[in-house]
């Protein structure tokens, strides 16, 4: 225990050598490599899914990813119902983020059916994603400082999140599933005196963030479990479809929110965060920035959005809603990155195809596989955090 | 490393003294003003529609009878069952609730150790939230999710309707009748109160499909007259429809009218399927050519009966052609739904009156059955003094002239007795003539009832009035003025109420507070009765009458001459889709009993 918090020495006289092509040749039978299984059901995996990991000692050789233990069928469920039944159902895709999936649903079923919505509900729109994000990045700062060996982090992070939980209450009805943003518009105004108590939560966020400063990004543990390890090569981005901080961390200014502006995003004011060196400990601290960005565009939002006007466009009849044939890809920035829905309609009053694209499924499988191998045992639960996945949108 | 990044972490031991975060019991926490928790149904408003049912992906709703509620026009009788082993909360079937009467409480703690208690009825079984005014309601306003305005009718102006007895209710584009029918919710709670139970929903929903035809068959599976009905049905559907809680009902008399009039005669046949029925050797007589006779004919036709209907006026239709007036239902629509009938081999004899020309006892004889719809024709009198007079007429023989293309007496100064849809159809019918005849209207109806609660549609009396036909509501004549011989005008008294508190018919007036409407012609429009002399004293030793005269049929319209059904004005409605009705189940009745008999 003593010297190693500050100093590891490698021992690698006993590894295995590599072939040309950079693998290497398991042979388990030789009895030097341990099969060892992380999750399905695991503290250190961020839902359920397993790495299967061949070590040798406590160094990962191989991993396989195993999924299908959250499966629920959404995708498939979506095409036997009407529009309209889908909306509670699409929030459940991604439980710590239902809001991006309500408003990539919406806005592609808005998109095919020609249907602009009003400007309010643009707004409120904007404001529930940002909110989303907010208490998103607190539920993984927690997780990642978990991974890590710090309890106390996460203690503080649920904390926060549930202060953004009631707000979502308030304005939506809901704590976790928010079905807030329908096809055409949203489902309620800011009740009153939500914005006081907004600001109020977003000063108790920023106080106990300055905490977590200290107690997190200015640990000598942390600091040693995270810088430098687990890097993405910025070559691999669009090799490997890699978007959001995972992308940002890597130098590389990906942001749906800056490329592709949606909702009142154009009359923000903001940059895409970025860092330079592409390890866990960068990955944490853009996701830290980034967190504090949406403290800030909320409290732009409330300054420049309306104080009245209507949350609903006029739509068909829900209950028989042909969406015009047709297909489209809609697209917003994730607190993990890119998160989209290509729907595709035939016309009738259920949708043809709707294929969600959840960025944990490229980070949590290709890229985690590729990036695992030569990793401390230790290390996985951080790194795979690092990456924050969700297995529930990897498997629709 | 720096030092920093040693002691740093350390700074977390503040937290030490200062409060828990924690809620210690969350149970006693109160959920936001908009929670979405355990569902409140005001069951006195709530209608059983279903609609909550319909919407809910979970299948978490089943309508279920309840216990002291009755079904009735406009109510299912149903309630919505919650099961919370399957409901997501997401409110829906609340946003979508015809009613706005149910709704969620912010409750949503609740312990039982019987599963099935989570299986239930709100507002029927009596929850802790049921008064709880917080939760989530149908958020406000401008937030359907489906149409609650009709598209409207497009209609000619009053000033290029007044002289002329062309239709004025110009019809649905597609677009428009489309849009319209977007806004149903297929409750079929219309199909419930339709007298006829037509398939309102379906045929609703084969004009969003835009498949015409299908939504012919549809309207021809209940009801063979869809363009006169398309016009001037009672709609007694729109009055239910669960949309006019919160909205304008469905227009659904125009969007059967727009089914029919897109599809043409030619192609009627064909759409129908109609032509291959064998003939199965039995005869049937019918009296009289009002929709409930041709409804009759219609459907026995169609199962293979010979069908003779005799009709004392020279053309079809009954009051449809002779009483409403053209400009409501033009005479070629009229032909078009009749001439589809007797291209099904129906024959129709006409001036052929009953009873004088050919007996009822030979009908008897030569025929299995005899059905006979003969409407209410004879007008009733107001038997005040001067009513006598020759220049007093009932609106039905006015009507009647000028259906006949006849010339009828058109004075300067005339006054309508009545309050009801007949009185506005004579009304316009003479403020027309005036104005061809004289330039100017000055004709008025009065009533008995106030205008609140007029029997006549609330449309008759605008568009009357938008047409400069005075309607003056409330009042009782007590005499007309004759001086020489000529009409000077009608006295009347306030009336304080129409019926008592039994909602018996017994006027009350003031007799000190009276009018004089000056005028040279009066129509009396109080109602009509019915004629039956044809029926000779044989056969009504037969028939059962109740203790107000009236006869007394079965299901089946079937009276106690066990050949002889008689159905329409004389039993139900009045109107025509009573007729209809009756005409059809007659039908029925009549199948079965000659097949009993042979
Ligand atoms: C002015 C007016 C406006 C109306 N407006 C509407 C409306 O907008 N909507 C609506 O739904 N209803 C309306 N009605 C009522 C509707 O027209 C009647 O309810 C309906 O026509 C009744 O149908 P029926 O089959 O009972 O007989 P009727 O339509 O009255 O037809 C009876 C037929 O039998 C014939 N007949 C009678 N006795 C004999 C006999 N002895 N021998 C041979 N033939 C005989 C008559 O000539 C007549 O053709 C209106 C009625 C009037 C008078
Ligand atoms: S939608 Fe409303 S009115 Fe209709 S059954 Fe449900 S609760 Fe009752
Ligand atoms: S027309 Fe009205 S009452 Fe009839 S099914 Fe549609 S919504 Fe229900």
């Amino acid at each position: 225990m003593k010297n190693k918090l500050f100093k590891i020495t490698e021992d690698r006289s006993q590894f295995p050598e590599k072939n040309a092509d950079g693998k290497i040749d398991i042979d388990l039978s030789s009895h030097k490599y341990l099969k060892l299984w992380q999750g399905p059901q695991h503290p250190g995996i961020t839902g359920n899914m397993a790495l299967e990991l061949t070590v040798l000692g406590d160094e990962v050789m191989h991993c396989e990813t195993h999924v299908g233990y959250l499966h629920r069928g959404f995708e498939k469920l979506m095409e036997r119902r009407k529009y309209i039944q889908c909306f509670p159902i699409v929030c459940r895709v991604a439980v710590p983020e239902p809001d991006f999936n309500e408003y990539c649903f919406a806005s592609a079923m808005e998109e095919l059916a020609g249907i602009e919505i009003p400007e309010m509900a643009k707004w409120l729109r904007t404001l529930v994603l940002e909110m989303s994000r907010l208490q998103s990045y607190l539920m993984w700062i927690g997780g990642q400082s978990g991974a890590f060996g710090s309890g106390i982090i996460g203690q503080w992070a649920n904390y926060l999140r549930d202060l953004v939980l009631d707000r979502f209450e308030e304005l939506t009805g809901g704590r976790i599933y928010h079905m807030y943003q329908l096809p055409g518009g949203v489902r309620g105004l800011l009740p009153d005196g939500f914005k006081e108590r907004m600001e109020e939560t977003l000063q108790t966020i920023e106080k106990f963030m300055g905490d977590i400063d200290k107690v997190m990004f200015n640990n000598a543990v942390f600091k040693k479990r995270s810088v430098g390890i687990g890097y993405i090569d910025p070559a691999w981005i669009n090799k490997f479809g890699i978007t959001g901080p995972n992308a940002r961390a890597a130098g590389v200014a990906k942001d749906v929110r800056k490329d592709y502006p949606y909702l009142k995003y154009a009359d923000l004011d903001f940059d895409a965060i970025v860092g330079k060196d592409s390890d866990i400990y960068t990955r944490a601290d853009v996701r830290r920035k980034d967190l504090l960005l949406s403290i800030d565009l909320i409290r732009q939002i409330f300054a420049k959005m309306p104080e009245k006007g209507d949350i609903k466009a006029k739509t068909p009849n829900v209950l028989h809603w042909k969406v015009p044939k047709g297909e489209t890809y809609s697209r917003a920035e994730c607190t993990r990155g890119e998160y989209g829905y290509y729907m595709v309609s035939d016309g009738t009053e259920y949708p043809r195809r709707i294929n969600v694209r959840g960025p944990s499924y490229t980070h949590a499988i290709a890229l985690l596989e590729k990036m695992i191998i030569n990793t401390n045992i230790a290390d996985v639960a951080g790194l795979m955090v690092s990456l924050h996945t969700y297995p529930p949108e990897i498997e629709r | 490393m720096k030092l920093k990044d040693i002691l740093s972490p350390f700074t977390a031991w503040k937290h030490v003294v200062k409060e828990p975060v924690t809620i210690k019991d969350p149970q006693s926490r109160e959920g936001a003003e908009r929670y979405r928790g355990f569902h409140k149904n005001d069951i006195e408003s709530c209608i059983g529609c279903g609609t909550c049912e319909d919407i809910c992906q979970n299948e978490a709703i089943d309508l279920v009878p309840v216990d002291g509620i009755e079904t009735k026009d406009g109510d299912s009788g149903l309630r919505p069952m919650i099961d919370y082993g399957r409901c997501c909360w997401c409110a829906l079937c609340v946003d979508v609730c015809t009613t706005n009467s149910l709704s969620l409480s912010n409750h949503f703690t609740w312990v039982d150790e019987d599963p099935d208690a989570f299986r239930f009825i709100p507002g029927v079984d009596k929850k802790a939230w049921d008064n709880e005014e917080k939760g989530w309601k149908k958020p406000e306003p401008n937030y359907e999710l489906y149409g609650t305005e009709r598209v409207h009718m497009p209609e000619l102006h009053a000033e290029d309707r007044d002289k002329s007895f062309i239709e004025f209710v110009t019809g649905y584009s597609k677009q428009q009748a489309e849009e319209e029918a977007d806004r149903c919710v297929e409750c079929g709670i219309c199909t419930a109160t339709c007298p006829a139970h037509m398939g309102i929903p379906e045929y609703i929903k084969a004009i969003r499909n835009d498949d015409l035809e299908e939504g012919l068959r549809i309207l021809y599976e209940t009801n063979p007259l869809p363009e006169i009905c398309g016009r001037i049905c009672t709609h007694k559907c729109e009055d239910v429809c669960s949309i006019g809680h919160k909205g304008d009902p469905l227009s659904i008399r125009w969007l059967k009218r727009y089914i029919a009039d897109q599809n043409p005669s030619e192609k009627y046949k064909e759409i129908l399927n109609a032509g291959n029925v064998e003939n199965n050797g039995k005869k049937v007589a019918i009296i009289g050519s009002g929709p409930s006779g041709l409804s009759a004919a219609y459907y026995l036709a169609l199962t293979g009966y010979d069908c003779t209907i005799y009709e004392k006026l020279p053309e079809a239709g009954g009051m449809m052609r002779y009483g409403i007036p053209e400009y409501r239902l033009p005479y070629d629509q009229i032909d078009k739904d009749i001439n589809y009938i007797l291209s099904l081999g129906v024959k129709i004899e006409y001036n052929v009156n009953i009873g004088t020309d050919i007996t009822l006892d030979k009908l008897k004889s030569d025929y299995d059955a005899v059905f006979a719809g003969t409407g209410l024709h004879l007008g009733r009198s107001t038997r005040i003094p001067g009513s006598d007079h020759k220049d007093v007429f009932f609106a039905t023989d006015l009507l009647r002239e000028i259906s006949l293309g006849k010339e009828i007496q058109v004075s300067e100064k005339i006054v309508v007795i009545g309050g009801g849809n007949v009185a506005m159809d004579i009304t316009r019918s003479l403020a027309r003539l005036q104005n061809n005849k004289f330039g100017k209207v000055d004709v008025t109806a009065t009533s008995l009832e106030s205008e609140d609660i007029m029997p006549a549609d609330r449309e008759e009396v605008v568009e009357s009035r938008e047409e400069k036909a005075i309607i003056d509501p409330g009042w009782g004549p007590t005499s007309i003025e004759i001086e020489n011989d000529k009409i000077k005008g009608l006295h009347v008294q306030k009336c304080l109420s129409v019926f008592d508190e039994s909602g018996r018919f017994s006027p009350k007036f003031d007799e000190k507070d009276t009018k004089f409407f000056e005028a040279d012609m009066i129509v009396e429009s109080i109602g009509q009765g019915m004629d039956i002399e044809y029926i000779n004293p044989e056969t009504r030793d037969q028939i059962e009458f109740d203790p107000r005269g009236r006869i007394v049929v079965d299901e089946y319209f079937q009276t106690g001459a066990k050949w002889l059904f008689i159905g329409g004005d004389i039993i139900q409605g009045p109107d025509v889709i009573h007729g209809i009705a009756n005409g059809h189940k007659a039908a029925i009745g009549i199948d079965k009993f000659i097949n009993q008999d042979g």
